[in-house]
């Protein structure tokens, strides 16, 4: 156990320059490569759930790695509690999928060594920003996760690509600006720039105006990152511009880790603002307008990866209004439904790209009939939307479920009904999308729909493991398996800065 | 009242990122604003008469921790220049190849994505 979480920043780190250094002439080398790294780390992701131990209501796993041996103050540690668990299995399970997808998908661009090299720096940003507990590291961190989505986004260079990544840099640009005055103000005020120190001198000495301004610009930025609704105008030309892998990353994980996660640590963890009236309404309040206006937009949408980016939008809204609750129930259906969503709108994405890589347009109007033609696509697709609007057997029907019930249950029954109304609104432009792409008559020109439309190999693998997860997800809220993952990730959030500075051990 | 002026500085920053139309203008204006934090972090070690931070022979250590200057900003200061000097070349080589693109910096004239 000891020193295995470092693996999870050094091995994509170390990779990546591997492959810049070496690989250019072989390609093969860093897609083989990437494909061993991201399958060690998401198997490493899944022995970490067995740390912890059990005491008799659910796991409870802390472990603080000084690095260096340096003592705490001093150094940098290392911090991993079942939240940071579940995250890393989020994000390693989808860019391990994600790269297998592109083995077959990013054949078409040159220079793929650095699109591989590019996008492990991204996932060790992110396995970073999980793991650390300190927060000018977390800030080195998100930044080395940002830059490169930054590049990935504009890989392919042509001009609306190159506009969005524009757009999504300054826009991101601001956010870190925001975020290290954020961070600069916490260490003047306590002194310290370790998280738990910090939270310590919160508990200490209380909220201070100084604190309170640090706090909003973080809150400011990490909202920009995860592009909450006030927040939101780089994301639908962010994440449809890239290359369908990276806008798979995007939409999965990385706003996920850079906005929500991060927010979240800063808000519980930090500030210990777990009971705080008024940040949780804003959480609602936020969450709730994300989730209307998001799958409003997306309703109109022609361009299949813009509709899917507008989900996106509108499905963290749910995530951060149901974390906004403040109970139990609303944490875990929270980052239930965070587990989902990664899972599910990966998927859509990953499909968007083989409908892409087969037909040349990414319009809805110019698609049609290609059930017959492409059957593992569709039927991978057809299951993502089902997850997605939630409807029955699939896994975004029972974490909606819960949303719904947490909602009702915190005396919220407003946000019951607009959780129900956004679901049947995410139905209505599913149906659009799957009527129009794979049953209605085809409308694609009749050369390209008799030529051999199949998906490759690799690709087809990743959009079916991805189905699977769908299905099987559901299982994570059976009770033995809930206790092992889900409900001590909501505890982490729901004891605050006590339970920060206990695990760090203070 | 130098952590105001500091504020200002960021301020001016966010107005030309903000209002300005030309992608020149733009970079510029994030440039100012980085350049702000950067001066808040420095200001954060600031001290009055202070020393360097470098403990010398002879030198009573309750009196070097009251006068030398707090070292720690001053590192991670140097980080973030880097960073950021990272990103301005990301999005100066950005702004070039969309030159190339469309022929123009305006933003007004930059735009094929929309809704």
């Amino acid at each position: 156990m000891s020193n295995l979480p470092v693996l999870f920043v050094i091995l994509p780190l170390g990779f990546g320059f591997l492959y810049i250094l070496l690989a250019r002439r072989r390609p093969f080398v860093s897609e083989m490569g990437s494909v061993a790294v991201t399958l060690t780390l998401f198997m490493l992701s899944l022995i970490l759930i067995g740390a912890g131990y059990f005491d008799g209501q659910q796991v409870i796993r802390s472990f603080n790695l000084n690095m260096g041996g340096w003592a705490l103050p001093m150094g940098i540690n290392i911090y991993l509690d079942s939240l940071t668990v579940l995250m890393l299995i989020i994000v390693n399970m989808i860019s391990f999928t994600v790269i297998l997808y592109s083995v077959n998908y990013m054949k078409k661009y040159s220079s793929r060594s650095y699109f591989y090299a590019l996008i492990l720096f991204m996932l060790a940003g992110m396995n970073g920003i999980l793991l650390t507990g300190d927060l000018f590291n977390l800030y080195v961190f998100l930044e080395l996760a940002s830059v490169s989505s930054y590049i990935l986004v504009s890989f392919g260079v042509e001009a609306e690509e190159l506009e969005a990544a524009f757009k999504y840099l300054v826009m991101g640009a601001i956010a870190s600006a925001l975020i290290l005055l954020g961070v600069i103000i916490i260490y003047l005020v306590s002194g310290t720039l370790n998280i738990a120190y910090a939270a310590q001198f919160i508990q200490e000495y209380g909220m201070n105006r100084a604190l309170y301004f640090a706090f909003s610009l973080l809150l400011m930025g990490f909202s920009l990152k995860a592009a909450l609704i006030p927040f939101h105008a780089w994301l639908p030309d962010a994440h449809p511009s890239a290359p369908a892998p990276i806008s798979a990353m995007l939409s999965g994980v990385v706003i996920k880790v850079l906005g929500v996660y991060a927010l979240l640590r800063v808000g519980f963890n930090l500030f210990d603002l777990g009971n705080d009236p008024y940040f949780l309404n804003l959480l609602l309040v936020v969450g709730g307008i994300s989730l209307i206006i998001g799958v409003l937009l997306a309703l109109y949408q022609w361009d299949i990866k813009r509709l899917f980016a507008y989900h996106s939008i509108s499905q963290m809204g749910y995530v951060v209004m149901a974390i906004g609750l403040g109970t139990g129930l609303g944490m875990v259906a929270g980052l239930f439904h965070l587990f989902n969503h990664a899972v599910f709108k990966s998927l859509l994405f990953l499909n968007s790209g083989a409908l892409e890589t087969a037909t040349g347009t990414r319009s809805l109007k110019k698609m049609g009939g290609l059930a017959r033609k492409m059957p593992v696509t569709a039927v991978t697709s057809m299951i993502g939307s089902l997850s997605i609007s939630g409807i029955p057997p699939f896994n975004g029907f029972w974490s909606k479920l819960m949303i719904i019930f947490a909602a009702v249950l915190a005396g919220q029954p407003f946000y019951a009904l607009l959780a129900v109304i956004g679901s049947v609104l995410t139905l209505a432009s599913f149906m659009k999308v799957q009527r129009y792409a794979f049953w209605d008559k085809c409308r694609l020109d009749k050369k390209i729909y008799e030529s051999d439309l199949t998906a490759p190999i690799f690709m087809r693998v990743s959009m079916l493991i991805l189905a699977v997860f769908c299905i099987f997800l559901s299982f994570l809220i059976l009770p033995g398996i809930y206790r092992l993952i889900l409900s001590p990730a909501s505890l982490d959030l729901l004891q605050g800065a006590a339970g920060y500075i206990g695990g760090v051990g203070l | 009242m130098i952590y105001g002026l500091c504020l200002l500085l960021f301020l001016i920053g966010f107005y030309g990122v903000v209002v300005k139309r030309n992608l020149i203008k733009i970079i510029m204006g994030l440039i100012v604003m980085e350049y702000a934090v950067h001066l808040f972090i420095v200001l954060v070690s600031y001290q009055r008469g202070g020393i360097v931070p470098i403990l010398e022979e002879g030198q009573k250590i309750g009196e070097f921790v009251g006068l030398a200057v707090d070292p720690l900003p001053q590192v991670l200061v140097l980080t973030a220049i880097v960073i950021n000097f990272g990103i301005t070349a990301l999005v100066v080589a950005l702004a070039v190849r969309l030159y190339e693109k469309y022929g123009t910096f305006d933003v007004g004239e930059i735009r094929r994505l929309r809704g």
